[in-house]
C-alpha cells in the first residue's frame, strides 16, 4: 500500500506534500518536485491523489498484499470523483463516484 | 535550534473531528477568545477521517432515545462504561449530526426530508470529504490560528496545573512553546504498539490511522493524570490484507460470518464486538478457518455500489477487487482481526474525566479517542465532546492570566532537543520501534497468541519494555521528521507500560480477546464489575480501582 510519484508529470505545487497525514512527502531541493520519503509508512488514505490535478501520483497496493503493477488515480470533475484503473497495458476501469449522493450502505 | 513563544487563551492539540469541532464551537460562542489548533500534519485531512467515512454510526433514530444508545453501549462493553458520559455525548449526537449537515456533508434522506437510518443507531452518509468540510469551517473563524506541522511533545506544568504545550515543528527545525489559559487534548488513540496484520512493506496498511500514536495519553501519564480502562483494547474484524471495514458489507448487503465449511457462526459467540471478533478467533483456532464474509449471493449491483462505497472510505478494497479481477459477487470476503490498538472512541481507555469531559489535571480538557470512559463515540460522539469540552474551557478562562514560560525552560528543552541530533550511526527509532511491536505481539497479547496472555507473560513485557525505554535513550536523529519518531516510539512506549499494568490488574476475562487472560479465563463479577484506573506517582504505575458510575446525577471522586 503506497504511492509512486512520476516526476515528469509533477508540476511541483506541493500540494500533495502539505496535505499528507503522515508528513511522508518531501519537495526534493534539487528538483522542486514531490517525492515520497517513506513509502513503507503510507496508510493509503489516497488525500494526496485527490490533491494531484496532474495525475502525478499512483496508487498501488504493496506487493505484499496485493498486485504493485496496478494503480490507480482519481479526477475530480466538479462533484465527481472518476477513480481510474490501470495496469502494464493502460486503463483497465473508471468508476464515477458523485460527492453529493450518500453510499447506499 | 530556533523557537517561537505563542500566547493563546485555548490551546486545542489535535485539528482531528473533536479538535476542530471544539474550535468551531468556541469560536461560535465567543468571538474575543483566542484559540490555537496544534497539528501535527495539516488538519485538511489528518487523523482517523482522512480517507473518510462510511456511515454516522452514532445517531438516534426515530422512535429512540439517548438512554436507548447509552444501554446499547453498556452492554456492548459488558459492563464497564461511565453511564453518566455516555449519556451527555448521546444527548447531543442529533443536533451536531444536524450541523455537520449544515456545513456541508452529504446526508441520505427519505421522501420526507428525514435521514435514512441503517439500522437503529446508523445513518448513511458520503463522508469521502468530511474532514475537509470540517477543515474548511475552521479556516472562516477569524479568531483561530491553525498551526500546522507542529507535534505536541509535553504539556508546560505549573503545580498541577497545565498552562500550555511545547513541541517541534516537523520540517523545521525549531520549537515552538505555547501559553493557554486552558487546553484541550484531542490527539486521538494509539495505533502502531503491536506488531500489525502485515509487518512488511505495507505495516502501515492498518485499521487506525498509523500516525495516532498515543502522545495525548502519553502527555497525561508524565503529568499525572489518572487514566481510565486501557485494558480494553480494541481489535477491528477486518478485510483481509486491506484491513478495510467489515461492517459496509455486513450491515448494507446483510451478509454474514462463515466458516471455511459455509457455517454461520457468529450466533454462537454472542453478537457483542468482541464476540464478534472472538468468534472468527476461535473457528480458526478449531481449524474451521479461515472465515469469510458470504457475499457470493448478493447481486452485481450490490457488488458494484460496495466498490463505491469503498471509495468513500477504504480505496484499497476497492484497487484489490479490481486489480485481482473479483468482486464480491464473485467471491466471498475472507476477515480477520487486526493487532490490539487503545482507542477511546471505540472502547473506553483514556483520560478520566468528569462530565465536562475535564481531566484529573487543572487546565486540561479531553475529547474524542484520547478521552476515555465512553465508548462507541464514532465521528459524532468525538463532535459532542468537542462541543462539551469548549463549552466547559470557555467558561473558565477567566480564572487565570497566561502562564510566563521561562528563557530557563525553553533554554532546557532546546538544549535536550540539540542534543539528539547527530550524524553517527547509531540505533533508529524504527528499530525501536519493531522491537517494542514484537515484545507486545509476543508476551502482551498480540496476533500471534491469538490476543491472549497471562500474568506471566505479561511481567515478561513489562520488563522488555522497560528495557527498551533504556534502548531508546540512545537514538539520535538526523533531521526534525526522525526527531518526531523518536518522540512518537518514546510515547508508544509509556503507553505500552501502562497498557501492560492495567492487563494484569483486570484479573479476569471479561472482554474475550480485547483483554484474554488466560491466567484469569472467566468474568468475575463479584471483583472486576468496577473501573481499573491508574496514575503514575514517583515514576511507579499505581492502580486504582473505582465503583461503577451511575447515568443520573453527578458522579463525585476523590483525586
Amino acid at each position: 500500500m503506497s504511492i509512486r510519484i512520476n516526476e515528469n508529470k509533477c508540476v511541483s505545487c506541493q500540494r500533495c506534500s502539505e496535505v499528507c497525514p503522515g508528513g511522508l512527502i518531501d519537495i526534493n531541493a534539487k528538483t522542486g518536485k514531490a517525492q515520497i520519503l517513506y513509502p513503507e509508512d503510507c496508510w493509503g488514505c489516497t488525500s494526496c491523489l485527490k490533491e494531484c490535478s496532474t495525475g502525478a501520483i499512483e496508487f498501488f497496493l504493496g506487493p505484499d498484499i496485493g498486485n504493485e503493477k496496478v494503480y490507480m488515480q482519481v479526477e475530480k470533475k466538479g462533484s465527481l470523483l472518476n477513480w481510474k484503473f490501470y495496469d502494464e497495458n493502460g486503463l483497465i476501469r473508471t468508476i464515477t463516484v458523485d460527492s453529493q449522493s450518500s453510499n447506499k450502505y | 535550534m530556533d523557537h517561537e513563544k505563542l500566547k493563546t487563551d485555548i490551546l486545542i492539540i489535535g485539528g482531528g473531528t473533536a479538535g476542530c469541532f471544539a474550535a468551531i464551537t468556541a469560536s461560535e460562542l465567543s468571538l474575543d477568545t483566542k484559540i490555537i489548533i496544534a497539528e501535527k500534519a495539516n488538519i485538511k485531512r489528518s487523523g482517523c477521517l482522512a480517507a473518510g467515512v462510511n456511515a454516522l454510526n452514532a445517531y438516534i433514530a426515530k422512535g429512540h432515545t439517548p438512554d436507548f444508545y447509552v444501554d446499547y453501549a453498556v452492554s456492548d462493553a459488558h459492563g464497564i462504561a461511565r453511564e453518566d458520559l455516555l449519556l451527555s455525548m448521546s444527548e447531543r449526537l442529533n443536533e451536531v449530526t444536524k450541523k455537520l449537515e449544515t456545513l456541508g456533508l452529504v446526508i441520505l434522506k427519505d421522501e420526507n426530508g428525514e435521514y435514512v437510518c441503517r439500522g437503529n443507531r446508523n445513518i448513511k452518509i458520503n463522508g469521502e470529504n468530511i474532514k475537509p468540510i470540517l477543515a474548511n469551517a475552521v479556516k472562516r473563524l477569524s479568531n483561530v490560528t491553525v498551526v500546522n506541522n507542529l507535534n505536541i511533545v509535553d504539556y508546560i506544568t505549573d503545580g498541577n496545573r497545565i498552562v500550555g504545550a511545547w513541541g517541534n515543528s516537523v520540517n523545521e527545525e525549531k520549537l515552538y512553546f505555547i501559553s493557554a489559559k486552558e487546553s484541550i487534548i484531542c490527539t486521538g488513540g494509539a495505533a502502531g504498539l503491536y506488531k500489525p496484520n502485515n509487518p512488511g512493506f505495507s505495516r502501515h496498511k492498518m485499521w487506525y490511522c498509523p500516525f495516532n500514536t498515543g502522545a495525548g495519553y502519553a502527555m497525561g501519564i508524565r503529568a499525572g493524570a489518572e487514566m481510565t480502562t486501557f485494558e480494553m483494547r480494541f481489535i477491528a474484524l477486518r478485510c483481509k490484507n486491506t484491513i478495510a471495514p467489515t461492517g459496509t458489507i455486513a450491515q448494507g448487503v446483510g451478509a454474514k460470518q462463515i466458516n471455511s465449511l459455509g457455517e454461520k457462526y457468529e450466533s454462537k459467540y454472542g453478537l457483542s464486538t468482541s464476540q464478534r471478533l472472538w468468534g472468527t478467533v476461535e473457528e480458526n483456532k478449531s481449524g474451521r478457518g479461515p472465515c469469510y464474509l458470504k457475499t457470493d449471493s448478493i447481486t452485481a449491483e450490490q457488488a458494484e455500489d460496495l466498490e463505491k462505497a469503498y471509495l468513500n472510505m477504504a480505496p484499497s478494497q476497492t484497487l484489490k477487487w479490481v486489480s485481482s479481477g473479483k468482486r464480491a459477487d464473485s467471491e466471498n470476503v475472507e476477515i480477520e482481526g487486526t493487532e490490539p490498538y487503545i482507542v477511546g472512541g471505540h472502547t473506553a481507555s483514556g483520560y478520566w474525566v468528569d462530565n465536562n469531559r475535564k481531566t484529573t489535571l487543572e487546565g486540561l480538557y479531553a475529547a474524542g479517542d484520547v478521552a476515555g470512559g465512553c465508548p462507541q463515540k464514532y465521528v459524532t460522539g468525538a463532535l459532542a465532546e468537542g462541543e462539551i469540552t469548549a463549552k466547559a474551557a470557555l467558561k473558565e478562562l477567566d480564572r487565570f492570566d497566561n502562564f510566563q514560560i521561562s528563557n530557563r525552560f525553553i533554554d532546557k528543552i532546546t538544549l535536550e532537543a540539540d542534543r539528539r541530533f547527530s550524524s553517527a550511526n547509531t540505533e533508529t527509532a524504527d528499530a525501536v520501534e519493531a522491537k517494542m511491536q514484537d515484545i507486545m505481539d509476543t508476551y502482551a497479547g498480540g496476533i500471534k497468541t491469538n490476543y491472549s496472555y497471562t500474568q506471566e507473560s505479561l511481567a515478561v513485557a513489562e520488563k522488555k519494555i522497560k528495557e527498551l525505554e533504556q534502548e531508546l535513550d540512545k537514538v539520535l536523529c538526523s533531521n526534525m521528521r526522525e526527531l518526531t519518531h523518536f518522540f512518537e516510539v518514546r510515547e508508544r512506549l509509556t503507553v505500552c507500560l501502562v497498557l501492560i499494568a492495567h492487563l494484569c490488574a483486570r484479573r479476569e476475562t471479561r472482554w474475550h480477546c480485547f483483554a484474554e487472560n488466560l491466567s484469569f479465563p472467566d468474568k468475575d463479577d463479584e471483583h472486576f464489575l468496577k473501573y481499573i484506573n491508574s496514575r503514575l506517582e514517583n515514576g511507579e504505575i499505581k492502580i486504582i480501582e473505582r465503583q461503577l458510575a451511575k447515568r443520573y446525577g453527578k458522579y463525585e471522586y476523590q483525586n
